[in-house]
C-alpha cells in the first residue's frame, strides 16, 4: 500500500519537475485554460443564479392573469368583464390591475406605472404622491421626499412627491416601478373610469389553476389567460436562450482553446519525444508514460479549472458579473442593482468540466499514446 | 544526490499539494465569506412584494414591451415598437426591418 502510494508520489515529483522545465509555456497554457474555465464559468452561473432568484420572486405572483386581446393585441378589460368573473367556484379574490408603460425622456428610460391595488395597504399612496423603485430612484437621483415629474405622451403633467423608495431587495421585480394613485393615474393617461389593463386572479386551490384558467375562459372568450406555470416558463426560456446564445459565442472561444491543447500536445517537441523514448530504455512500461503525461495533464486542469472556476463565481457573486454589464443589460436604463448568490451546483460544474477539462485530456492523451507505443529507439532518433 | 536536493527544496508533489490545497481553502474562505449574507430572507421579502402589488416578470430588461413583460406582451409582434427596433428574438436577426418602411412620426409632424 506505502509502496504504490510512494510509487504515485514519485510520479507526481517527475511530472511536476517536467512541467518546471519548461515554466513560460505551461504556465501561460494555466492561464489560457483558467480564462476559458473563468469565462465559460461565469456565463453558466450568472444564468442559473439569475434563473433561481427570478423563479424565487415570481412564485407568489398571481396564479392566473386575465388579458383581453384584440386582433392580436392587448386591449383593455371593462369593469363587466371583471364583474363576469365574480362568483366563479374555485376563485379567492379577483384583483383588476392599473399599469402601464411610460418613455420618460429625463431619464432616458421606459418606467411602469403602476396603481397599488386596494388591499395592499403598505403600498397605499395618496393623491399627488409616488412610490419608485430603485432603478427610477437611481435614474432620476430621487429621495424620500423629492419631487418626481412625469410627463404623459399626450403633453400631460403629473407633479408627484416621492413618499419613499422600494427596498432595492426586490430590485429585480420592483427596479421600473412608479406606483401612483388611482385617480392621478387614470387622469394622466386619459383613461375613463371603467377600464382596466389586466385582471390577476386568484385561485383557491393551487392544482385547480387550469381548471378554473378554463372555466374563465369560457366567460371571456375575448381574453388570454396567462398562469403563473407560463410566466416561469417564459422567464426559464429567456434566460436559457441568452445564456446559450451567450455560450454559442464562447463555443469559438472553447475551439480555439482545444487547438491550442492539441497543438500543444500533438507537436511534441523533440526533447520531449527523446525523453519518452529514454524513459521506455531504461524500463518504463507504455502505461507509465501515459500516467505521467496525465498527471502533467492532470495538475494543469486541476489548478486551471479551479482558478476558473474560483474566479467565475467570485465575479457573479461579489462583481455581479461585471464585465458582461454591457451585453446583459442591453439598452435598460434601469438595470436593477442587486446581489447574485450563485450556487455550486454539482451537474453545473459536471458540465463546465466536460466542455472543459474533457478536450484537454482527450488532446493530450491520443498524441502521447502514439509516441508512447512506438519503439524507443526510433522516437530516440 | 537526490537526497541532498530533497532537504534543501520541497519535493513536486508537495508543492502541488501546497498549490491545490491553496485554491481549494481560497475557495472555502470566500463561500464562507459570502454565506454571511443569506439570500433567503431578501427572496421571501421581495416575494412579499410581488404578491402584494400582484406583480408579474422581472424588471431585467426594460427597453420594450416583450422584454419587460414576456409573458404578457403583445404575442410577440414582431418590430412591434418601430420598424427598425432591434429584435430580441431570434429570428430578428434573420428577418431584417423593411427598407423602405413610412418615415415616422417626426418626419411627418414637419409636413
Amino acid at each position: 500500500m506505502r509502496a504504490a502510494f510512494e510509487r504515485r508520489r514519485h510520479l507526481v515529483d517527475f511530472a511536476v519537475g517536467s512541467l518546471a522545465r519548461h515554466p513560460t509555456k505551461n504556465l501561460g497554457l494555466v492561464v489560457t485554460y483558467a480564462l476559458v474555465v473563468f469565462l465559460v464559468g461565469s456565463v453558466m452561473l450568472y444564468g442559473s443564479a439569475i434563473r433561481r432568484e427570478a423563479a424565487a420572486m415570481l412564485s407568489s405572483g398571481p396564479e392566473i392573469t386575465a388579458q383581453a386581446m384584440v386582433m392580436g393585441r392587448h386591449d383593455m378589460s371593462t369593469s363587466a368583464d371583471v364583474a363576469a368573473l365574480k362568483g366563479l367556484r374555485g376563485v379567492r379574490r379577483i384583483e383588476p390591475r392599473l399599469w402601464g408603460y411610460l418613455w420618460d425622456s429625463a431619464g432616458a428610460a421606459n418606467y411602469t406605472l403602476m396603481v397599488p391595488p386596494p388591499s395592499d395597504a403598505a403600498h397605499a399612496v395618496g393623491k399627488g404622491e409616488a412610490i419608485v423603485g430603485e432603478g427610477v430612484a437611481r435614474a432620476r437621483k430621487l429621495k424620500p421626499g423629492a419631487m418626481l415629474f412625469l410627463v404623459s405622451p399626450s403633453g400631460k403633467f403629473l407633479k408627484t412627491r416621492v413618499k419613499s423608495i422600494l427596498s432595492s431587495d426586490s430590485a429585480l421585480v420592483s427596479s421600473d416601478l412608479v406606483l401612483v394613485e388611482e385617480a392621478d393615474f387614470r387622469a394622466f393617461f386619459e383613461l375613463p373610469a371603467d377600464v382596466w389593463t389586466d385582471v390577476a386572479i386568484t385561485v383557491t386551490n393551487p392544482r385547480e389553476v387550469t381548471t378554473v384558467a378554463e372555466k374563465a375562459a369560457l366567460k371571456l372568450p375575448r381574453h388570454r389567460f396567462v398562469t403563473r406555470a407560463d410566466m416561469s416558463r417564459t422567464a426559464e426560456a429567456l434566460f436559457s436562450w441568452r445564456e446559450g446564445l451567450t455560450l454559442a459565442l464562447l463555443a469559438g472561444a472553447l475551439v480555439a482553446f482545444a487547438i491550442l491543447a492539441f497543438d500543444k500536445a500533438s507537436g511534441l517537441s523533440a526533447e520531449e519525444r527523446r525523453e519518452i523514448g529514454i524513459l521506455k530504455a531504461i524500463g518504463w512500461e507504455t502505461g507509465d508514460v501515459i500516467a505521467l503525461k496525465l498527471v502533467e495533464g492532470g495538475l494543469v486542469s486541476g489548478v486551471a479549472f479551479l482558478v476558473g472556476v474560483i474566479g467565475a463565481w467570485a465575479h457573479v457573486r461579489f462583481f455581479a458579473a461585471g464585465l458582461f454589464a454591457p451585453v446583459l443589460e442591453g439598452w435598460s436604463t434601469l438595470y436593477p442593482r442587486f446581489p447574485l448568490a450563485p450556487s455550486i451546483d454539482a451537474l453545473e460544474i459536471a458540465t463546465l468540466a466536460a466542455l472543459t477539462v474533457a478536450p484537454f485530456t482527450a488532446a493530450i492523451l491520443v498524441p502521447v499514446w502514439r509516441t508512447a507505443t512506438a519503439d524507443p529507439d526510433a522516437v530516440m532518433r | 544526490m537526490t537526497a541532498r536536493r530533497t532537504s534543501r527544496s520541497p519535493r513536486g508533489s508537495t508543492l502541488a499539494a501546497i498549490a491545490v490545497g491553496s485554491l481549494v481553502s481560497l475557495a472555502v474562505g470566500l463561500f464562507a465569506a459570502a454565506s454571511n449574507d443569506d439570500p433567503q430572507p431578501r427572496r421571501v421579502r421581495a416575494a412579499e412584494l410581488v404578491a402584494a402589488l400582484a406583480l408579474s416578470d422581472v424588471a431585467l430588461f426594460g427597453e420594450a414591451r416583450y422584454t419587460r413583460n414576456p409573458s404578457l406582451a403583445d404575442l410577440h409582434s414582431a418590430f412591434q415598437d418601430g420598424p427598425a427596433s432591434l429584435e430580441h428574438f431570434p429570428t430578428g436577426s434573420l428577418v431584417a426591418a423593411p427598407r423602405a418602411f413610412p418615415a415616422g412620426r417626426l418626419e411627418a409632424g414637419k409636413e
